[in-house]
């Protein structure tokens, strides 16, 4: 609803919202330029904002010493793997509690949303021991079902927010041209749904791939995700903010510009569909 | 205009997402029960049943457990102060017709998509660091004895952290609300000669109502569980020890199964309260 304002009054306002846009994006401006810095300028007191000898180093040590490859490979595959999975489980539920409606979708739906309630630790024991025997610990499989599972609620009621709002007479329209269902799903449907599927996609690789309850307890060296690696750095000994931000920015550089492009779907997603 | 055969179609096609989310559900939580009436510790190999609700009382009358419950309230209590009341204001600045808009919402939104153990490390780190922190420069810089943030204020650094992860999230939803108000009621409501705080009060608060129910209900599912922060910069000491972190201290520290299988259950108690009515609200505006 942004209105016409007066010109002094713009000018104020615009100068206090940069600075509070800056000050919050400020950690992760710190973190970008500290990993641009050799060690030893990255602590110097006083704190050196551009005038510092900018070096790549940083990112090539990074991956030298840590393996970062295994670990953002473990990454990805985790989180397009559970994208993947969840998808082909949920459009087909999304798309039939949407089109064809029965009197406890309702009750359905809303259970679904109820398993996303419970707090993981309510259920790491078991999840932790069947784990253990199964030999599923420590795997990328085990883990990338977990993922798909904690986020299905989320995947099925954006698919299905979105699959309501393709008109149904459209539909009825395609069948009086003689349409049969497979005609109905493939040149109908699908072409309206993609935009909604593919914000679903977006909102669940940036889900997935920041998980951190899981992922830090499910895994050890083997399926460790980028979040696990990250936790590693936790308490590290000698010279190693310049590394550290640079492993940082290489963990969160992907999911940060898929944010920025899944803004408006993003809040759908997270309030299911309670905000538009 | 469903035929009985896509009816049973449709049911087949929810059939694979019902049954995986309930056995999701509900083989983990019978276990979890079933642990938590047993006295199970495998290190010291012991695993003798049933002991009723002893575990329950244990839990609940130690004293871990009175600080764990009292240190998330403060924790989620006091993000959610930060969070919502942060989210309004910058929500109502970024509705303004300021200039480069766009971005500053770009920067505002950035830390939600920094995954929790990145924001931990950093902020542990590069900033609240007591010797090369850039808060340390800061303090020095003005001539004052840099704080050790993680262990003098631990838990303020610990809400300081994950509201800064959770502020985008609320100015997100709450701009969208704000964006949906009809200009004409704000504009009718300056010309009945409403001053900017009366219509705040009286014409924006009213439209955000719904908007700020659902960020402090969703939060505060989300952050009854927060974990990663406090696993990366505390590690649950200095009184930063949540209710889910004492769980996942009992279970995976001191391999205390069936104590920390009936602290699981308290927090899946706990959050069902609140999920409770969230879902209310999220199921209402299904039917509208």
């Amino acid at each position: 609803m942004a209105r016409a304002i007066s010109t002094p009054r713009k000018v104020t306002l615009t100068a206090v919202a940069w600075i509070i846009g800056l000050l919050i994006f400020f950690p992760i401006l710190w973190t970008i330029l500290t990993s641009f810095k050799p060690e030893a300028q990255a602590i110097a007191d006083p704190p050196m904002f551009l005038s510092f000898d900018w070096t790549l180093e940083n990112y090539a040590v990074v991956q030298e010493r840590s393996d970062y490859l295994r670990y953002l490979m473990n990454s990805v595959f985790l989180s397009i793997g559970s994208t993947v999975l969840g998808l082909l489980i949920a459009v087909p539920a999304a798309w039939s509690m949407a089109f064809v409606p029965a009197r406890r979708t309702k009750d359905v739906l809303m259970w679904m949303l109820s398993t996303k309630m419970m707090p993981p630790v309510g259920v790491l024991v078991p999840i932790y021991l069947i784990f253990r025997d199964t030999g599923l610990l420590d795997s990328r499989v085990g883990l990338t079902v977990v993922l798909m599972l904690i986020n299905l609620p989320i995947i099925i009621w954006m698919l299905y927010t979105y699959f309501r709002e393709i008109p149904g007479e459209i539909l009825e329209a395609a069948r009086m041209d003689g349409a049969g269902l497979k005609e109905e799903i493939l040149y109908v449907l699908t072409p309206m749904a993609v935009p909604g599927i593919a914000s679903t996609i977006l909102l669940n690789i940036i889900l997935a791939w920041n998980e951190a309850f899981w992922t830090l307890n499910l895994t050890a060296a083997n399926a460790a995700p980028l979040t696990a690696f990250i936790a590693s750095y936790s308490s590290p000994e000698g010279l190693f903010y310049a590394k550290l931000s640079a492993a940082s920015i290489m963990a969160i550089a992907p999911i940060l510009i898929m944010g920025w492009f899944s803004q408006k779907q993003l809040v759908r997603g997270l309030t299911f569909g309670a905000v538009k | 205009m469903a035929t009985q055969h896509s009816r049973t179609a449709a049911r087949g096609m929810i059939a694979p997402a019902v049954f995986l989310l309930l056995v999701w559900m509900l083989t983990p939580l019978c276990l979890t029960l079933y642990f938590s009436i047993l006295d199970y510790r495998p290190q010291s190999g012991t695993f003798d049943c049933c002991e009723g609700l002893d575990n329950y009382v244990r839990f609940v009358s130690s004293n871990a457990f009175h600080q764990s419950v009292l240190t998330t309230l403060i924790m989620v209590g006091g993000i959610l102060v930060i969070t919502v009341g942060g989210g309004i204001l910058l929500a109502l600045l970024l509705d303004q017709a300021i200039w480069g808009r766009d971005i500053v919402r770009i920067l505002v939104i950035a830390p939600f998509f920094v995954m929790p153990t990145v924001s931990a490390v950093i902020w542990k780190n590069m900033l609240m660091n007591p010797v090369n922190g850039l808060l340390a420069h800061l303090w020095r810089f003005f001539g004052l004895e840099p704080i050790d943030w993680l262990s003098q204020l631990p838990l303020f650094s610990i809400i300081v952290i994950v509201a800064w992860q959770w502020l985008p999230f609320a100015t997100l939803i709450l701009l969208t609300a704000i964006q949906s108000l009809n200009s004409e009621q704000v504009e009718a409501a300056e010309m009945d000669g409403a001053g900017p705080l009366d219509r705040f009060r009286f014409v924006i608060l009213p439209h955000l109502a719904r908007a700020i129910t659902v960020v402090i209900l969703i939060q505060t599912i989300f952050l009854l569980s927060v974990f990663a922060e406090i696993f990366v910069t505390t590690g649950g000491a200095f009184g930063t020890r949540t209710l889910t972190y004492l769980v996942y201290q009992r279970v995976i520290d001191s391999q205390n199964i069936g104590l920390g299988s009936a602290g699981g259950i308290l927090a899946v108690v706990l959050a069902n309260i609140i999920a409770f009515v969230l879902m209310r609200i999220v199921g209402k505006n299904l039917d509208a």
